[in-house]
Order: C-alpha cells, then sequence, then structure tokens
C-alpha cells in the first residue's frame, strides 16, 4: 500500500479496546493508502465495527492510535502523554470522516434536502442556497435526483441508505467508513447501494468497509482485511485473501459465506 | 381450486349455508362485523349525558342566575389574571430549570448528574403544599439572608420577611416543583431518541449544543408534550394551593365573596367553569404543539376539524359506523 512512498491516510497502530472484561480489539495495526478501498471481515463480534468506530472517535480506544491524514484521532500528544482533544478539536476531525450505518440513521423529522445540507451550513457555514445546490448533485449522483422534499419514511430502505451516503458526501470527507451498508437491506435492494459505492471507488474516494459481501468486496477492494478475535488474521490483496486464505478460521468463515 | 365441489367445507361452516362458487365470493358486499355493544353503551353515555344537563338545568340549587352574576365579576376576573400569570410564570420557569436538571442528570460529569439527582429526589419527595409553606415561613426559619464568604465577612443582608411574599413563595414552590417533574419528563423523551441518531449526527461534525437542539429535543418531543400537557394542566390547577397562603388566585377570590354571602356552590362553579375554559384551552394548544412534532412521522393531522373527530369520534362524521374499526385516515 505505501509502496509509492507517500504516508497512509489512515494508520492504526496497537489499537485495543474492551468493553468490561470482553477485548473486542487486541492490538490491530492497519494501514489504509489515500485513494484505496480496504474492506473488513470477520465473523460477528470479531471487532470490525469497533475498529471503523475507533477511526472517527465514536469509541475510545483503551490503547493504541489511529492516525487520520497526519493527526493522532481524538488525542494531543504533549510530553509523553496523550491527551484527549475538547469536544470541539474532536468534532472537526470529524468533518474529514464520513460514515454510513447499517440502520442508515438518517434524521426522520428531517426531509432529505434538510438531512443534506444540515451539517454543510451549521458546520462548514457554507450558504444555504450553495449547500442545496450541492445536495441536489449529491442525489442525482446517488440515483434520487428530485427527492428533497421527501421525509425518509417514504424512501425504502435502500433509498434512505443512498441518501445517507450522499448526506456523509455533503462534507466532502477525505475518507468514508462503512458500517455493514447493506445488512438492514432486502437482498433486491442491496445492489443499488453497492452500485453506489462502487461508483464512488471508481471515483477515487477512500472507503473503509465493513461487509458480509464477498463477490462485492472482491470486485472494489484493494485490500481485504480478515478479523478473528480482535486481531487481524489476514490481509492483503483481495484474490490472496478471500480465494487463498492461510488462516484456519478465516478459511471456515469464507466457505460458510460463500 | 378451480372446482368448486372439491373443497372441504370448514367445520364451522353451517350446514345449510351452500359452498359459495369463486364468481358469488368475488360479486358479494363486505359487511363490517355487527357491534352491538357499541351501540348499547353509546345509547347509555347519551342517557347519563342527558341526565347530567337535565340535573344542572332543573336543580335550583345550582343557582346558575348568581352563576352568572359572578362570572365576569372584577374580583374574579382579578382571581383569574393571577391565576393565568401565575401558572405562565411557573411554567417558563420550571421548564427552563428542568431542562438543566435533566442536562445535568444525563451529563457525564459526576457532579452535575449528583446535583441533578439530588434535586429531583429532594423536591418530589416534599408535598407541594409543605413546600408552598415553607417557603412562606422562610422569615421563621431564616429571619435574615445575607450575601457573603461563608464563616467570613457578609457584604449584603436582606429580611426574608420582606422578600417572601406569599406571591414570590407561591411562585418558586410551584416553579421548583414543575422543575423537577418536568426535568423527568425531559429526561425521559431524551432516552428514548435512538442512540444512533447522535453517532450520526457527531459522525457529520455536529456540535454539542446543534445535536440537542436539531436532532434530539425535536425527536423526543412527541414523547415529552403529552406528558407535558399533563403537568401545565395539572400545574394550572395547582396554583389553586396558594389559597393556603391568602394569594388571590381565581379560586381564593371565589372563596372571599361565598364567606360574605354564603352561596358556596355557585360560587365554586364560577371558579370551576374558568378552569374548564382554561383547561379547554391549553388542551388545544397541545393537540397543535403534537401535531407540530409529528413532522416526519405518519401521525399528522389535518386542520382544526381533525381535533374534534380524533378525540370525540363518537359525534363525528361516520362516527360508531366507522369509528371502532381504527384510526383508518
Amino acid at each position: 500500500m505505501t509502496a509509492d512512498g507517500a504516508r497512509p491516510l489512515v494508520r492504526v497502530r496497537g489499537l485495543r479496546k474492551s468493553f468490561g472484561a470482553h477485548r473486542v480489539l487486541d492490538g490491530v495495526d492497519l494501514d489504509v493508502a489515500e485513494g484505496s478501498v480496504t474492506v473488513l471481515l470477520g465473523p460477528s463480534g470479531s471487532g470490525k465495527s469497533t475498529l471503523l468506530r475507533c477511526v472517527n472517535h465514536l469509541e475510545r480506544p483503551d490503547a493504541g492510535f489511529v492516525e487520520v491524514a497526519g493527526e493522532v484521532v481524538g488525542y494531543r500528544y504533549h510530553d509523553g502523554r496523550l491527551h484527549e482533544l475538547p469536544a470541539r478539536e474532536i468534532t472537526r476531525q470529524r468533518t474529514q470522516v464520513g460514515m454510513v450505518f447499517q440502520q442508515f440513521n438518517l434524521f426522520p423529522h428531517l426531509t432529505v434536502l434538510e438531512n443534506l445540507v444540515e451539517a454543510p451550513v451549521a458546520v462548514r457555514g457554507v450558504p444555504k442556497s450553495e449547500a442545496a445546490a450541492k445536495a441536489g448533485e449529491l442525489l442525482a449522483r446517488v440515483g434520487l435526483a428530485g427527492r428533497e422534499g421527501a421525509y425518509p419514511r417514504e424512501l425504502s430502505g435502500g433509498q434512505q441508505q443512498r441518501v445517507a451516503i450522499a448526506r456523509a458526501l455533503a462534507m466532502e470527507p477525505r475518507l468514508l467508513l462503512f458500517d455493514e451498508p447493506t445488512s438492514a437491506l432486502d437482498p433486491e435492494l442491496v445492489g443499488e447501494v453497492l452500485g453506489v459505492i462502487r461508483d464512488l471507488a471508481v471515483g477515487g474516494m477512500t472507503m473503509i468497509i465493513v461487509t458480509h459481501e464477498i463477490g462485492f468486496a472482491r470486485e472494489v477492494a484493494d485490500q481485504a482485511v480478515f478479523l478473528d478475535g480482535g486481531r487481524i488474521v489476514e490481509s492483503g490483496a483481495p484474490s490472496d485473501v478471500l480465494d487463498r486464505p492461510g488462516n484456519e478460521r478465516a478459511r471456515a468463515f469464507l466457505s460458510a459465506v460463500l | 381450486m378451480t372446482d368448486v365441489t372439491e373443497r372441504i367445507p370448514l367445520l364451522s361452516a353451517p350446514a345449510d349455508d351452500p359452498i359459495p362458487a369463486d364468481d358469488q365470493l368475488l360479486a358479494a358486499r363486505l359487511v363490517a362485523p355487527r357491534r352491538p355493544g357499541l351501540w348499547v353503551s353509546a345509547a347509555l353515555l347519551l342517557v347519563l349525558a342527558a341526565m347530567l344537563v337535565h340535573t344542572l338545568v332543573t336543580n335550583k340549587r345550582f343557582q346558575w342566575p348568581i352563576v352568572r352574576g359572578y362570572f365576569f365579576e372584577h374580583s374574579i376576573l382579578h382571581g383569574l389574571e393571577l391565576t393565568i400569570w401565575l401558572t405562565a410564570a411557573v411554567l417558563v420557569t420550571g421548564y427552563l430549570l428542568g431542562t438543566a436538571v435533566a442536562a445535568a442528570r444525563l451529563s457525564k460529569n459526576p457532579i452535575l448528574k449528583s446535583l441533578g439527582f439530588g434535586f429531583v429526589w429532594l423536591i418530589r419527595s416534599v408535598p407541594m403544599l409543605v413546600q408552598l409553606l415553607f417557603w412562606y415561613e422562610l422569615a421563621s426559619l431564616y429571619p435574615r439572608l445575607s450575601l457573603g464568604i461563608p464563616f467570613g465577612p457578609e457584604f449584603a443582608t436582606f429580611k426574608t420577611a420582606h422578600l417572601f411574599g406569599g406571591i414570590l413563595a407561591a411562585f418558586v414552590a410551584l416553579s421548583l416543583d414543575v422543575a423537577a417533574f418536568s426535568a423527568e419528563i425531559i429526561r425521559g423523551g431524551i432516552l428514548a431518541v435512538p442512540a444512533g441518531q447522535v453517532e450520526a449526527a457527531q459522525a457529520l461534525g455536529l456540535g454539542r449544543g446543534r445535536i440537542f437542539r436539531r436532532i434530539v429535543l425535536p425527536q423526543a418531543m412527541p414523547a415529552i408534550v403529552p406528558a407535558s400537557g399533563n403537568l401545565l394542566i395539572g400545574m394550572l390547577k395547582a396554583t389553586s394551593i396558594v389559597s393556603v397562603i391568602a394569594v388571590q388566585d381565581l379560586l381564593y377570590s371565589s372563596q372571599l365573596i361565598y364567606n360574605e354571602n354564603f352561596q358556596i356552590i355557585p360560587l365554586l362553579l364560577v371558579a370551576t367553569l374558568w378552569y374548564i375554559v382554561l383547561t379547554t384551552v391549553l388542551s388545544i394548544g397541545q393537540y397543535f404543539v403534537e401535531r407540530r412534532y409529528a413532522r416526519g412521522t405518519n401521525r399528522r393531522g389535518d386542520g382544526f376539524g381533525a381535533l374534534f373527530r380524533r378525540n370525540l369520534p363518537l359525534f363525528g362524521r361516520g362516527g360508531l359506523a366507522t369509528g371502532a374499526t381504527g384510526s383508518g385516515s
């Protein structure tokens, strides 16, 4: 990934996280190059989602660090200590990392347009008219042109997830995180969401995707990472990880889901 | 499927009903189940309502002419005015304080959390009447209040007897009461908002204040408003408690009059009717606030007429014939 010598956009080192006695992340190292797509695979409970949520500090790691665009996420190094950043600084860091959730998490009391312009207007101070025009373009890009006035509940799951992607893109992030973006969808709606993500990959967006869609992973990923028990047990080119896994656990999992 | 004779008749089907053909079923008119219980209870309700009206009209001891005579009497209107603004002041203060207390209880700060919990625990534990008397009698507990350094010099001193008149005591006691109860209502509403909503807002980089105002509070409102309507109306009537410390609200004004002319029932009716009027206005207000916050859900009403059709379907269009089968609209 770092063959060209450039510093990776995302660097994860020694990341550990426990919930009570349960160790969810047990020392994870990961690099994500700018413009590349990384898929995180693994059985449920293997720590994929927690790893993803550490990247924008929705979870606070117990040890180790995540670095995005050269900045340690959520902390400032000073005099041998990592001081947690004030809320405003964390908020600033999050503006360059977009996130798409399994359950969409659109704001149900706001229209599609209001969902899309909320953050650009409130956080980046974009004028309303400009944000609305941008929102229109983004909706067209995810195949939902003209649906500005709809409320989320009036849309299908696939449409809602595409709005959620457009909402994340509205902040012009350098990195997009997807937490099982198609797991809550009817099978017939999965394709339209994957199609949008595929377009983003072609467009050069840096993405980390937690997914169980193995075929999709093979197609779009530059790097596939297999987690088990909070550790990365297999990583590399998708063809290697998915088709010739060396790890016993990975082989069992992949043969079960394929 | 196609041949009628091959069908096995249902065990419960009456023997004399021949099995209908498909075209008969397709042409048949749909009939809703009969609801004789509904009609009987409706009739019973109307009879009871008629009896109530009858006794109100015919029982001379209600003394309606006297009620009418005092309804717009100067001191009654004065008391009404005091009741209205005391309620308004108490609610505004109480809800502002209550929102702060709810935020304190939900915060991660251990000091604020404990403070919020302690406040709610204390205020809810003391009967409102006792609280009211405490504030009213504050002068006998602390004759002087002073601003200064604890155990050190004092900068300014007030005589509490001058500070806490009846109205101020009532305002403070009732506001604290509303604050404690509204804090729990607001906290409950906020907890009802899915955590994913806050996470999505955080992931977008929205600040904490903005997330609360724009994302959490509007979604908490549908849970907050009905309970708040209850609290508000309860408080409107609870202000009548101030009559014990001789604050001339609506009830106490009526009492002053019947202490002179002994027309107890008519004057209680005057007060009652005014309370009903105020409560009605508040209930209508609540309906529209609820509708305002139904944005994005399927519970949106449509205009003033819906207020009656939804809440009193007995008298609405369609009424008994369709009403019981569900909201439909």
